[in-house]
C-alpha cells in the first residue's frame, strides 16, 4: 500500500538526463517516423516511468509495482523535446484513492530543460488488487 | 477544409511480437506481459498484449502526422480501457480516426478513436495541435 502521508509530495530527480540521438532514433523507427531531429509525442515516458518506479517504490512509500496497469496518460508539451537535451525532471504524487480494493494514484512529471519547463506529464497507475 | 465535425482519414498500424519486442527495447518497459503469453496467461490476461505506450505512440503518430509535426502538438492524453492482445505469429490493427472537435485560438482540439480487432482500446483520447 502507498504511504498516504506521501501525497502532495515532489521529488526532485537526482542527475540531469541527456536525449540521445540514438535513443529517438529508436523510437522514431517503432512507429514509423522519419523526422528524428524532434523526439515523438510520447518518447519522454521513458524518462518518467523510470522515475515514477523509483520513486514510488521507496520503502517509505511503498507502491507494488509488480501488480501495476497504466490507467491513463496525458501529455502536456510546452516546447518540443530534442537530441541533445538535457533534462532534469520532477515528480509529484497528486492523488491516491482505493477502489474496489485497487489502488489508483496520480503522478505528475515535469521536465525541464535549463529551468523551463518543458513537458507536464500525468500518469494514473492502477495496482490490482 | 478543416471545420468542427470534420473526420480525419483513417489509418492501420500494424502490431506484431516483433514490434513490442523493439518498443520494449526503446522505451525501457521490459514487462514480461508484453512478450512471454505463458507469464501474460498467468496474470490473467488473454495472451501477450502491446504496451498502452506504444498504442499511444503510434496514435501520436497519427496526431503529428496530421498536425504537420511533432512540434506543433500541445497537449495528447487517453484512457487505456482495453489492451490490444497481440498472438504469435499474428499481425493485429490498430485503427485509428480522429475528429475534429474544436477550433479555436488557433488550436484545433481532435477527438481520437483507437480500435483493435473492432473493440475501443483508448478512452478519452485527445489531442491539441497548433493550426
Amino acid at each position: 500500500m502507498l504511504n498516504p502521508d506521501s501525497v502532495g509530495s515532489t521529488f526532485a530527480g537526482t542527475d540531469s538526463i541527456t536525449v540521445s540521438q540514438s535513443e529517438v532514433d529508436a523510437f522514431c523507427a517503432v512507429i514509423g517516423e522519419s523526422d528524428t531531429t524532434i523526439a515523438p509525442l510520447t518518447f519522454t515516458i521513458r524518462i518518467t516511468l523510470t522515475q515514477f518506479e523509483e520513486i514510488l517504490t521507496r520503502p517509505e512509500i511503498g507502491l507494488d509495482w509488480s501488480r501495476l496497469v497504466h490507467g491513463d496518460q496525458k501529455f502536456e508539451i510546452f516546447s518540443p523535446v530534442k537530441p541533445g537535451d538535457e533534462l532534469t525532471c520532477n515528480a509529484t504524487i497528486e492523488s491516491y484513492r482505493v477502489a474496489a480494493g485497487n489502488e489508483i494514484v496520480t503522478v505528475r512529471s515535469d521536465l525541464h530543460r535549463d529551468k523551463k519547463l518543458v513537458v507536464s506529464a500525468w500518469s494514473t497507475l492502477v495496482v490490482r488488487a | 477544409m478543416i471545420e468542427v465535425g470534420t473526420q480525419l482519414p483513417e489509418k492501420i498500424f500494424y502490431l506484431d511480437r516483433e514490434l513490442l519486442k523493439r518498443y520494449a527495447d526503446a522505451s525501457g518497459d521490459q514487462n514480461p506481459i508484453h512478450k512471454n503469453e505463458e507469464f501474460a496467461v498467468s496474470v490473467g490476461l488473454p495472451n501477450v498484449i502491446a504496451h498502452g505506450m506504444l498504442t499511444m505512440a503510434l496514435v501520436g503518430k497519427y496526431v503529428s502526422d496530421f498536425a504537420g509535426g511533432s512540434a506543433k502538438v500541445v497537449e495528447f492524453g487517453a484512457r487505456f480501457t482495453k489492451p490490444v492482445i497481440v498472438p504469435a505469429g499474428q499481425k493485429v490493427d490498430l485503427t485509428v480516426t480522429a475528429t475534429v472537435a474544436e477550433i479555436s485560438e488557433g488550436k484545433i482540439s481532435l477527438t481520437l478513436s483507437a480500435t483493435s480487432a473492432g473493440v475501443k482500446v483508448l478512452g478519452m483520447a485527445k489531442a491539441i495541435v497548433l493550426q
